[in-house]
């Protein structure tokens, strides 16, 4: 059989997805013609090489992809020529390579304005890792970094030249950013946002010229001249004022060509010449050049059906909805953004607070959703995106899609069972809601299995959230109820463990493993299981049973950094402090060369500590009389308290002494997740009680409990439990809100997050709490008198127990330390090196 | 012209708890050892995998929990609890952030050594 020869020009993205999807077809020989010194990469996460990825993770080739027969690739070797009537592309070293077929995949090329100075040394452009690497080279050089060009991609450059911590500018020739996605509301929000993050935004600036700056060297290389007569000094420039198709080789051999450029294609992808096909960015298809990534890869599957004989099919063009989020921004476009539509109205919402702003584009007669923009907050994205494509009708208030939820209010968003089976549910990799559907009743039954085995969600991501909607609703379908099990391992919630291990009187994790679970267990069921056995047995954790169920938090009782480092936070009850003691904390400090900082929970928080560094550090520590803070538990971390009725002139109650006192009781105690405190002397409340798990106030009469108060991610206001009462009712409450949490909470489970699925809510707690309806008060009680006398410094245990103690050294075949742990100054004091200033690509 | 395969001696199996992971200098390279015991105390095995966690740049893998998942032996990174397979230093929910696996012999007499890649 004669095999046919296609040459492939441009091993991009798009060509690449054009030689996966050929893969295995033995009857054509291919010939990939590679311009880059390197195959295939991932060029819509680029901006990642600054992040710490390498060109080897960007890679989109398979291991052993090109060591099949039948595929040669040729790196570093551009096609110069092409002759249509000869079939046979030229390369620049020479060669001639015939054809049967041609596909041209030869992406596009960044504009460069023709401004005089454009190739001063420092102007770089942003397309390929030699660009990214021309970038941080200059970069390592520079104080000022000016983007030419506000779109999508020039704030993405952006962002990388402030990551790189230089003084950012963004230049843009149209009066706002984001043209093409966003509109004039919109682009102003975006501005205001971005300008906040410190990067200056300069809009209707047209350049002129680039000259000498008068800075000449770091901080001022360059002077932009703009035809307004202002001016801007820099260090370098990165154009980004958009893109031009790679059409030369195309032209130059004889094709068909737009107007403004790009290769003209049917739709079926073929050129003006039957054997030519042109895929991807080159591509212009009905005036259109698509700069995304998923049309072209749409693009890739035709032209591989056809080549292998199926003509089924054709190009019908591609939605251009995006979902980004530009420099921290959440920013998404869908279709008819601007409302070009005829007749077509809008809804607006804007939020200048919160710094949201939201439109939606309706047809004329109100029944569909022809488009939206969304600034700040884009979280319905999925949901608009469905109804626009799909062409679901409207609710009757329109307006609903777009206004905040008001409490109470039943969830907006459409649920998927609306969507046909048709629906493009993930855009990037072509996955339809009846391609998911398919492949959850196979029996992929998690997000992580769907994402595998469809890819959906595995590009951009934005489709995520749709994605794990859809597996939802199918799982309910099929009646799969979704079990609070605890993982893999245990067919038991947290709760049932609890009380397994309570009643079995059961003492390590292998013992409840044997009993109730199965396997080996994992980093989900150990800590949890630890939890439940230190909350029952208040053995010292690292006891050799229990040291391999440790998180790495509690194996080192300090709390793991970004490098591999620790912090240390000895316990300062109630935030009281000798200045005895804060000087031994500053001598420590410096001994050990570490960074020290004021914690938000009223402590000193000491960071850099090599393992190996730890028992020398905790021994000067508990020599002053410090004790462990459990910063690195689940357990009791903080008693906040204000100055209280001792100084202050409102106080009404000795605040001080009672945080130190709740302090010294609840220390130690291990819980489902971490709990803090917090004592005010009087209703100012300046020790921010209400945001606590447990908060107490001061009255006239005596204290006020509150519970489940929460800060972090999702802030919630404590309830009050109970009020005016005296100290010894105030502590009998506490150990059986406690207890009667640490039974029942599921694993990670703040109490603000439980008392929300509590059925019966504050009512019943107080009820149980307070009036013993359950009739367990007293059990409640001894269970965590008998936490407190159990009670031992961790720490303490820790440097006099030696077998514990050989754990804590970087290496067990060396007493050197870990090397790649490297520190620079900042500020007066050490802060770890990034990866970019170890310039790790080389690790 | 091959050179000779270079075993490192690392330590005795008893000097890591069972369960958990120690690190050691092969050559230049930084491994983590494991050292993996059935919850019925059978089915004793060692493991040793590299110990630079790619996607946090920290030299912490030996810290990890080790367990299983899906039937797979796993350590679980303890910065961003990425799984890595102990046979092969796979990354499960990213291949592209895997670790190379390193040979590992335990001697008759309890001495862990690992093979220099
Ligand atoms: C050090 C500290 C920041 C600081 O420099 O001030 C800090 C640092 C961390 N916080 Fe925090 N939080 C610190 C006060 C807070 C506060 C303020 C407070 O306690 O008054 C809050 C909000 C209050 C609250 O928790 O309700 C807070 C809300 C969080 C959250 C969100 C919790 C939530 O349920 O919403 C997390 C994430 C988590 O726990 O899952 C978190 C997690 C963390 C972790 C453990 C993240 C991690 O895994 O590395 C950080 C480790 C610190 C370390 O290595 O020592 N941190 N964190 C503060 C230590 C206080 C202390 O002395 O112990
Ligand atoms: C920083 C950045 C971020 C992006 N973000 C997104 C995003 O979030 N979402 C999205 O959908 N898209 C995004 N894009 C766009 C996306 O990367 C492109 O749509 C996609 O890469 C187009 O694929 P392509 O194969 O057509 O072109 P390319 O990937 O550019 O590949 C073309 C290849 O052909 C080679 N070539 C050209 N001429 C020749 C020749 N004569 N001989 C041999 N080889 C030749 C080139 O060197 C190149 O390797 C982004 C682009 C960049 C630069
Ligand atoms: S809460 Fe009350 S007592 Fe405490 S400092 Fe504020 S005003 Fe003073
Ligand atoms: S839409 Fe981009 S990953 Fe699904």
């Amino acid at each position: 059989m004669m095999k046919m020869k296609l040459v492939v020009v441009g091993n991009g993205m798009v060509g690449h997805k054009l030689l996966e999807e050929l893969v295995d077809r033995p009857q054509i020989e291919v010939t990939v013609l590679c311009e880059e010194p390197r195959p295939a990469y991932d060029r819509v996460h680029l901006s990642e090489f600054f992040s710490g990825k390498t060109a080897q993770d960007l890679s989109l080739v398979a291991p052993g992809f090109f060591d099949r027969p039948g595929l040669n690739l040729r790196l570093n070797a551009k096609a110069v020529g092409i002759d249509t009537t000869a079939k046979v592309v030229r390369t620049a070293d020479g060669a001639s390579v015939p054809y049967d077929k041609l596909v041209l995949a030869t992406g596009s090329y960044p504009f460069v304005p023709p401004v005089p100075g454009r190739d001063r040394p420092g102007c770089l452009v942003y397309r390929t890792i030699e660009d990214l690497e021309a970038m941080r080279q200059w970069g390592s050089k520079s104080k000022i970094g000016v983007v030419v060009g506000g779109g999508l991609l020039g704030l993405e450059c952006a962002k990388a030249l402030k990551d790189m911590g230089l003084a950012t500018h963004v230049v843009e020739f149209a009066p706002r950013l984001m043209t093409v996605q966003v509109d004039d509301m919109g682009g102003k929000l975006l501005r205001r946002k971005i300008e906040a993050l410190g990067v200056t935004v300069h809009t209707q600036k047209n350049t002129l010229e680039i000259a000498d700056g008068a800075g000449m060297g770091v901080g001022g290389r360059h002077k932009m001249v703009f035809a307004d007569g202002s001016a801007l000094e820099t260090d370098m420039i990165v154009f980004s004022a958009g893109i031009r198709p790679r059409d030369e080789l195309a032209r130059n051999g004889g094709l068909k060509m737009g107007e403004r450029g790009g290769i003209v294609v049917d739709n079926a992808c073929r050129t003006s010449d039957p054997d030519v096909y042109a895929i991807g960015e080159c591509a212009l298809w009905s005036g259109k050049i698509f700069g995304l990534v998923a049309p072209g890869y749409d693009m890739a599957r035709l032209v591989a059906r056809q080549l292998v004989g199926d003509q089924a099919g054709e190009f019908i063009g591609a939605d251009m909805s995006t979902k980004l989020k530009l420099l921290g921004v959440d920013v998404a476009s869908i279709g008819d953004a601007q409302g070009a539509t005829p007749g077509s109205l809008n809804y607006l919402f804007s939020d200048e607070v919160a710094g949201h702003y939201k439109k939606l584009v309706v047809s004329a007669d109100r029944k569909t959703l022809l488009g939206a923009v969304l600034v700040g907050e884009a979280e319905d994205y999925g949901t608009l995106l469905q109804m626009a494509l799909n062409g679901i009708p409207l609710p009757e208030h329109p307006e609903d899609l777009i206004l905040p939820a008001r409490q109470g209010a039943a969830p907006k968003g459409l649920g998927v069972d609306l969507l046909p089976a048709s629906a493009s549910i993930c855009s990037c990799n072509n996955v339809s809601k009846g391609d998911l559907c398919a492949a959850i009743s196979g029996g992929a039954a998690s997000l992580g299995a769907l994402k595998k085995c469809t890819k959906a969600a595995t590009s951009c991501g934005g489709c995520q959230p749709l994605v794990k909607q859809v597996l939802d609703a199918e799982l309910k379908k099929a009646g799969v109820t979704v079990f609070n099990h605890l993982c893999e391992h245990f067919a038991h919630s947290r709760q049932e463990l609890f009380h397994l291990v309570k009643i079995g009187n059961h003492k390590s994790f292998d013992e409840v493993l044997v009993k109730h679970g199965k396997g080996r267990g994992c980093d989900i069921c150990k800590p949890a299981v630890a939890s439940i056995l230190a909350s029952v047995n208040n053995e010292f954790v690292l006891k050799p049973r229990h040291a391999s169920t440790q998180d790495t938090n509690d194996y080192y009782l300090a709390n793991l950094q970004k490098d591999g480092t620790y912090s240390v936070v000895p316990r300062i009850p109630g935030g009281e402090i000798t200045p005895e003691k804060l000087i031994v904390i500053g001598r420590v400090a410096q001994r050990f060369g570490l960074y020290t900082k004021i914690t938000g929970g009223q402590r000193i928080d000491l960071f850099g500590a090599r393992v190996e560094q730890l028992p020398m550090i905790w021994k000067d520590l508990i020599e002053a009389g410090f004790e462990s803070g459990h910063a690195y538990g689940k357990a009791l971390r903080t008693v906040k308290s204000c100055v209280g009725s001792t100084w202050c002139r409102y106080g009404v109650q000795d605040s001080v002494g009672m945080a130190i006192k709740v302090e010294e009781r609840y220390r130690g105690m291990r819980s489902p997740h971490k709990l803090k405190m917090a004592v005010s002397g009087c209703t100012r409340e300046c020790a921010e009680a209400q945001s606590k798990d447990v908060g107490v106030i001061a009255t006239e009469k005596g204290w006020n409990l509150f519970v489940c108060g929460n800060g972090g991610m999702k802030p919630r206001h404590a309830d009050l439990l109970a009020s005016d009462i005296d100290d010894a009712t105030l502590v009998r409450y506490i150990d059986r809100f406690f207890m009667f949490y640490i039974r029942t909470g599921d694993r990670l489970q703040r109490t603000s997050v439980w008392l929300e699925n509590l059925e019966g809510g504050i009512d019943y707690v107080r009820k149980v709490i307070c009036e013993d309806s359950l009739g367990i008060g007293a059990e409640l009680e001894a269970e965590m008198q008998k936490l407190v006398d159990t009670y031992e410094c961790e720490w303490k245990k820790a440097i006099n127990t030696p077998e514990t103690l050989r754990r804590f050294r970087h290496f067990v075949n060396s007493p050197e330390p870990d090397t790649n742990i490297q520190f620079v100054d900042e500020r007066g004091q050490i802060r770890p090196m990034t990866r970019l200033e170890k310039n790790e690509e080389t690790v | 012209m091959t050179t000779p395969p270079r075993w490192t001696y690392v330590c005795r199996r008893d000097d890591i708890v069972p369960n958990t992971g120690v690190a050691a200098k092969v050559g230049q390279a930084q491994v983590a050892v494991f050292r993996v015991v059935a919850p019925d105390g059978e089915d004793e095995a060692v493991f040793a995998i590299g110990n630079h966690d790619p996607r946090s740049g920290a030299n912490v893998i030996s810290r990890g929990l080790v367990g299983d998942v899906g039937g797979e032996l796993v350590v679980a990174s303890p910065v961003y609890k990425n799984h890595f397979c102990l046979r092969t230093g796979r990354c499960l929910e990213d291949e592209s952030w895997s670790v190379p696996a390193f040979q590992v012999q335990v001697s008759e007499d309890g001495l862990v050594l690992v093979r220099e890649a």
